[in-house]
């Protein structure tokens, strides 16, 4: 009776309805988008360093991998010595740079990447193979688009490039034996990996040994906390990031996301919230008469409360599951926006769905929805009947 | 006979600006178990307040009401809530059915409140309906009720949970003279069958139909006759 009678109520206007729920809707999109942006960049950057299974990464003192050109310049004893400790599974170390390649389209700079294969956890093969020999290359798309170059293609490539004088610096001829997706670069970056050996011999001796970032497997139950402060101590030289030390400096960077998004996702709440309670305060007050009748034959307080209760939650019940396809909708089309944000790497998400978000969502809905019902109703099952009921009767 | 209705010195004073306005003014009457009584009275002589008082849906400024011997003038909202759904069945000049149910389900409600589940509640409603003669209407909605019908399921609505007493304002108010008459008899035979009623009215016939009439004049009881 409860149902038949919040539902015939809420069918009562229901163009009213329908626009309130949309409404809703619209609120609840923005309020899920809003969640999954507070959360949703920092579980895809911990997504993206978990993915290659390196707990731990070495830059050179006070950077971050890759933040800017420096070295470490005893790179291959450090190598040495990390593969000796008890509980390191794997060192992959890598030695970063920029690689120009002469095509028939002119002199394409690429990022590049000189690696041990058998190690490596930048890129994902997509096609071929790894570049196991001294002379051979992997490239990603963007680069194979720009240059026009194919797997199995042989190329003349260089560490620099003198325009001046039209030559390359650390001439070698590559043969690109695979297809990569580089994992930490920007989408529209392009990007190489080559032996580390043959990268450095490149670059000249200068680069004997060196390596910008060593990145650390360990074994399964280290404690990658401990391992970090340990090498930290060890080897004073050089900064070790462990995933959380990197998420806690993700989290650092995008505390004004977390704000604004804490913010939006608030106010989508209460617009929601007022949206309903108004509704709920507008019907309730088309039938204070037909509730004080209900009160006066003996209906409790709270059966009332209850029923207009039952009816704000329906239309957030509702409008929930439209909000959340809306939601998504709006939040691919926002996140991919976001995607040519420059330098961020591809695999990084800003609005990431995950189910905790909607259920967050669900959940302030809802609560918002009981709310937006709870004061209307107490209020007008607590006035007094007779004279309610005498107003309504000269009404 | 035993009295089932109290009432004493009973006062209800209405607060209007700076000043109060006396709507009853030391009411004192007895009702007794299976009687008929009408208020009668010109309009804002309280008879309308004195059932408000009656039905524990307001409370008076002094003076007492008892119904079976229970003190209602002073009892909590819970209490009175519950008092009303078991010992107190309303009717209202203008209905006041929910829009949205069938006659059954209108009939339904206070059984429900009160705990009655599913086939029993549904058998008791639809005697209900039987008995004031809408038997066949207990699928209608008030809406496609005439307005002599949607009385009816009222009343069986009020006698549902087999109240103590029932009482009526105005109930033959909204009703073309032919109806009221039909109205009248229902009252008649609901009384005959062991009803206590009380009810408010300008009507001259209901009020002829009643065992007893109360004369009421500013906020005072001013007669009080049996019929013969």
């Amino acid at each position: 009776m409860l149902f038949t009678l919040a539902a015939a109520s809420l069918m009562r206007h229901r163009a009213r309805t329908v626009l309130a729920v949309l409404g809703v809707a619209v609120s609840a999109a923005m309020l899920l988008d809003m969640v999954m942006l507070s959360s949703g960049m920092r579980v895809s950057f911990r997504t993206l360093l978990v993915s290659q299974g390196f707990q731990l990464r070495v830059s050179p003192k006070g950077t971050l991998p890759f933040d800017t050109e420096a070295t470490i310049r005893d790179g291959d004893s450090l190598v040495a010595l990390l593969h000796v400790r008890r509980g390191v599974q794997a060192v992959s170390p890598v030695f970063g740079g920029q690689l120009h390649l002469s095509t028939p389209r002119g002199i394409v700079a690429s990022s590049a990447l000189g690696v041990i294969p058998a190690v490596e956890g930048d890129y994902e093969l997509v096609d071929g193979r790894q570049p196991v020999n001294s002379n051979e290359m992997v490239a990603n798309d963007a680069l194979l688009t720009a240059t026009g170059l194919r797997v199995g293609d042989t190329v003349r490539a260089g560490s620099g490039y003198d325009s001046q004088l039209r030559s390359l610096a650390g001439e070698r001829a590559l043969r690109i034996v695979g297809r990569a997706r580089f994992v930490y670069m920007a989408k529209e970056q392009k990007g190489a990996a080559l032996p580390i050996a043959t990268f450095r011999a490149m670059h000249g001796r200068e680069s004997d040994g060196r390596i910008s970032l060593a990145m650390v497997r360990l074994a399964p139950g280290q404690d990658a906390e401990a391992e970090r402060a340990a090498l930290e101590a060890l080897f004073p030289r050089v900064t070790v990031i462990s995933i959380a030390t990197a998420l806690k400096g993700v989290d650092e960077r995008l505390v004004y996301f977390k704000q604004i998004a804490v913010i939006l996702g608030a106010v989508s709440l209460v617009v929601g919230f007022l949206l309903v309670t108004t509704l709920v305060t507008v019907s309730v007050n088309e039938r204070i008469g037909e509730i004080a009748v209900m009160r006066a034959i003996g209906v409790r307080r709270w059966r009332i409360v209850a029923q207009i209760v039952l009816e704000s939650s329906a239309m957030m019940l509702v409008a929930s599951p439209l909000g959340l396809v809306l939601g998504l909708v709006t939040a691919r089309y926002l996140n991919s926006i976001l995607a040519n944000f420059p330098g961020l790497p591809d695999r990084i998400d800003f609005f990431l769905f995950q189910p905790s978000a909607a259920w967050t969502s669900l959940g302030l809905l809802g609560l918002s929805g009981v709310l937006a019902g709870i004061y209307p109703s107490w209020r007008c099952a607590s006035l007094p009947i007779a004279t309610t009921l005498r107003q309504e009767a000269v009404g | 006979m035993t009295a089932i209705l109290e009432v004493r010195q009973l006062v209800r004073e209405y607060p209007m600006g700076e000043e109060r306005v006396a709507a009853l003014r030391g009411v004192t009457f007895d009702v007794d178990a299976g009687d008929y009584a009408a208020i009668v009275g010109p309009s804002g002589c309280g008879k309308s307040t004195l059932l408000n008082l009656l039905g524990v849906i307001d409370r008076p400024t002094s003076g007492t009401v008892s119904i079976a011997g229970e003190r209602v003038d002073q009892l909590s909202d819970a209490r009175a809530t519950e008092f009303r759904l078991r010992r107190i069945g309303f009717v209202f000049q203008r209905f006041y059915l929910m829009q949205a149910l069938t006659a059954r389900e209108n009939v339904e409600l206070p059984l429900a409140e009160a705990g009655l589940k599913g086939a029993a509640r549904r058998e008791r409603a639809r005697a209900l309906l039987d008995y004031v003669g809408l038997g066949a209407r207990e699928r209608h909605r008030p809406s496609q009720l005439s307005g002599g019908e949607q009385q009816r399921v009222a009343i069986a609505r009020a006698l549902a949970n087999a109240p103590t007493i029932v009482l009526a304002d105005e109930p033959t108010g909204e009703l073309d003279a032919r109806t009221g008459a039909e109205m009248i008899a229902l009252f008649e035979r609901l009384n005959a069958d062991g009803t206590t009623i009380v009810v408010v009215t300008h009507d001259e016939d209901l009020a002829g139909a009643a065992r007893r009439v109360i004369h009421m004049r500013d906020g005072s009881v001013v007669g009080d006759e049996r019929a013969r």
